[in-house]
């Protein structure tokens, strides 16, 4: 993992005493709410429903048990004893003071954390794959270069007040776990003639204009990833559109002038960036990623499980994935107990899972952009002392990837941009299947929820995807099918008229009847859809 | 360091329009949805390029200092219009190096935000040191 | 009636406006009539109050209940959480919301 060093942490330190001083100034009214809402969105504080909502960025979603346990701390200390993990692999806490938000930020400097734009018109926290550095299918890991992308995007001064805020993705698998081409900007490292280099995908995103970002350079050498980067966000920061919202990210300004438009603009800028010297020696990279070199896993430990306790054979075939070191597998924690809120945990539930990481996973954790979490690095023997302790805790759902695995937005019950409650229905459609041997029968089904357009429940990405609307003051929801954030990317189509809170479970049960008896031996619920289209969906929805 | 703070008494800024048809002004001033590349033929004979900020979300402004540093010009760069002390220390990295805020500074509070941060990760329009390449000598 | 309501500026608790001051409990909210505008601007530039806006609800039994979900979330906590809401010991609370 990536540790500070003398120049990082003065910089984190540098905006705790910044922000001191912007809070300060705001509780004094030396500052208006207007001025300060930039400045403290970009230190990752909303204003939503209930208080304060600080969100803490976890770079490219990786922890030590250290950082996982400070998380704990917050929780206790300035919260009320709980955090929720979300879709870009960061944590957000719903209950804070503004007061109390310069003490949080020195409590996450101590342990090389911070909030640095997680908010606001900026590059936001750079996400990635959750399996990276152990990953059967990747091809480097991608971390290193998403740490190089933090560095250079933090305090970034040409690119803080972007026509509105921007996101990237950094994957190295040709499996994608990050919804790399769903991002502003998609970086895929690739392999060519035995050298690496970043396929771009710019323009994708989500919201009310969800778009698939085109590919825009298929190769870019890595010596160049931040000149590349420069030249795309420069473009986006002189023509993306200022004049509405809702048509300012960079999607729409490639949509607009076309992806080879943005191209030609891209390398025009580009051969002027490429002789700043912006990308910084080989050197750096290389010091950067030796500290994500990989754990000291014996080879030789044992391959075998013991699978005589079915519970646990259960959850080992859900939740537990291949690892790239024979004896060693990857697990996935579930936040998704049935009827509970999807990425919830509790402090002693973020303990525990801090204790399991430092025994059993050489100190790392993982955020999932499914609101999950992971261990990377364990033996296999050690997997049925871990299931049961999840157990004890409540955190051994083995629901990975089926339809009780919903991502949902905090909705209404606590965003002031909702429109609808997103965790009620999540909690009423796993309690509906919350038969294990019905969740397996349907197989991989990823259902996504919104509490709207702005999709932050990623329901667009959805098998099944659900958005809430405000219909004349009361929740309704529309039902989405066919959308896919994985490599097998596709966005979701709309069903037709939405249904209120108990019709929306109902909708979704005949949709899942529906698949159960038209698909085809080894298809997944999104390839029946694709296969057979709407029409019998409709069909069985509406009659 | 922030040469003037404040500007009275100089020869005003002519618009881009008015500047790419006339010969012999030294001083244009560039809306944030101009580009600064037009000016590039002319850097030599310009001694102040002012840029507006309309608003302090308008962020074009500072892609526009940076073209115009790179592009060589060393005269006057000035940040006009809703300039906040919270903005300046990105300003002056930009390349600006005058501030001509709406809303006065108080000289403490950009004394204070200039000399906030100790280091800077990347290379910009200033003189500072990337933070890699302390790192690396 | 009109309520003006909006957060803490410190603590970002949500408030209610009361005729005189502000109380986080909706049962004290005031009716401000045509008066919202005026108390919502000296409110906010006094800093004892942050974010305020003024919305419709009606008078009930129960005291004022905003006219839209959004604010009766607001008012109670969120429903999901009953235990976390200012009314954790009376299991239909949640009724009130919907």
């Amino acid at each position: 993992m990536y540790k500070y060093d003398e120049y990082d942490q003065a910089m984190v330190e540098a905006r705790v005493a910044e922000f001191s001083d912007q809070v300060r100034r705001r509780l004094a009214g030396e500052i208006t709410e207007d001025q300060f809402k930039p400045l403290r969105l970009m230190n990752g504080l909303y204003l939503q429903l209930h208080a304060y909502m600080l969100r803490v960025a976890v770079p490219y979603g990786t922890l030590d048990s250290r950082q996982m346990r400070m998380l704990a701390h917050i929780a206790r200390k300035y919260d009320r004893d709980y955090g929720h993990f979300t879709t870009r692999q960061n944590i957000q806490y719903n209950w804070i003071k503004l007061e109390d938000a310069p003490a949080i930020l020195a409590d996450l400097a101590s342990v090389e954390m911070h909030a640095i734009q997680t908010s606001g018109n900026c590059i936001r926290n750079i996400s990635s794959d959750q399996f990276a550095g152990a990953a059967a299918d990747e091809i480097t890991d991608p971390r290193p270069w998403a740490e190089l992308l933090r560095q250079w995007s933090s305090f970034h001064p040409e690119f803080s007040y972007l026509p509105r805020k921007f996101k990237i993705a950094v994957i190295a698998a040709e499996e994608d776990r990050a919804a790399m081409r769903l991002h502003d900007i998609g970086i895929q490292i690739v392999e060519k003639d035995g050298a690496h280099g970043a396929a771009f995908y710019v323009g994708g995103g989500m919201g009310r204009t969800p778009m698939i970002a085109p590919l825009i350079k298929d190769f870019v050498p890595l010596d160049d990833l931040l000149s590349y980067t420069e030249a795309c966000l420069r473009v986006y920061n002189r023509y993306g559109r200022r004049d509405n919202i809702y048509k300012a990210r960079i999607k729409i300004l490639v949509h607009e002038i076309g992806a080879d438009e943005y191209r030609r603009q891209v390398e025009e800028e580009f051969a002027h960036v490429k002789t700043l010297g912006i990308d910084p020696p080989r050197a750096e990279f290389d010091r950067i990623a030796a500290q994500f070199a990989p754990p000291p896993l014996d080879v030789s430990a044992p391959d075998d499980v013991d699978r005589s306790d079915p519970d646990f054979a259960v959850w080992l075939d859900q939740n537990v994935a291949a690892h790239k070191v024979p004896g060693h597998a990857i697990v996935t924690i579930s936040l998704k107990p049935v009827g509970g809120i999807p990425g919830d945990a509790s402090s002693a539930q973020i303990d525990l899972m801090a204790d399991l990481a430092e025994t059993y996973s050489h100190d790392e954790l993982r955020v999932t952009h499914a609101q999950n979490i992971v261990l990377p690095h364990v033996r296999k023997a050690d997997l049925h002392t871990i299931w049961q302790k999840l157990d004890e805790a409540g955190l051994a759902t083995p629901n990975l990837d089926l339809i009780s695995d919903i991502i949902a937005c905090p909705g209404l019950d606590y965003c002031s941009l909702a429109n609808a409650r997103s965790i009620p229905v999540a909690q009423k459609i796993a309690t509906r299947f919350a038969d294990l041997g019905r969740q397996k029968e349907l197989g991989e089904l990823k259902l996504k929820i919104s509490g709207c357009i702005n999709a932050c429940g990623h329901h667009h990405a959805g098998h099944i995807g659900i958005l809430g609307v405000d219909r004349k003051g009361t929740e309704n929801y529309q039902l989405l099918l066919g959308g896919s954030g994985a490599e097998d990317v596709s966005l979701g189509a709309i069903t037709g008229p939405g249904f209120d809170e108990d019709g929306i479970v109902d909708a979704i049960e005949r949709v899942t009847d529906k698949y159960l008896s038209e698909r085809a031996e080894g298809e997944r619920f999104v390839d029946t859809f694709r296969r057979v289209g709407m029409a019998p969906f409709k069909e069985a929805i509406y009659g | 360091m922030v040469e003037h703070l404040h500007v009275d008494g100089e020869e005003p800024c002519v618009t881009l329009d008015a500047f790419l048809s006339q010969s012999n002004a030294t001083a244009v001033r560039l809306e944030s949805d101009e580009d600064a590349r037009a000016l590039i033929p002319y850097l030599d004979r310009l001694k102040l390029i002012e840029i507006a900020f309309p608003a302090f979300r308008d962020g074009r402004g500072y892609s526009s200092a940076r073209i115009l540093r790179e592009a060589g010009y060393t005269g006057e760069l000035r940040a006009q219009g809703d300039v906040l002390v919270d903005q300046i220390a990105y300003m002056k990295r930009c390349g600006f190096d005058s501030f001509a805020a709406e809303k006065p500074l108080s000289a403490a509070d950009v004394d204070a935000a200039l000399a906030r941060w100790p280091h800077h990760y990347q290379g910009a329009a200033d003189a500072a040191v990337p933070i890699w390449k302390l790192r690396h000598g | 009636m009109k309520l003006l309501t909006g957060n803490d500026l410190k603590t970002g608790a949500v408030t209610w406006w009361t005729g005189s001051d502000w109380s986080i409990h909706i049962e004290d909210a005031a009716d401000v009539g045509e008066q919202g505008e005026a108390i919502l601007h000296a409110e906010e530039g006094a800093r004892r109050v942050n974010a305020p806006y003024i919305i419709a609800g009606e008078m009930t039994p129960d005291g004022p209940r905003p006219a839209h979900i959004k604010d009766r979330i607001r008012a109670l906590g969120p429903t999901v959480r009953p235990d976390l809401t200012l009314k954790p010991a009376d299991p239909t609370a949640g009724d009130w919301v919907i």
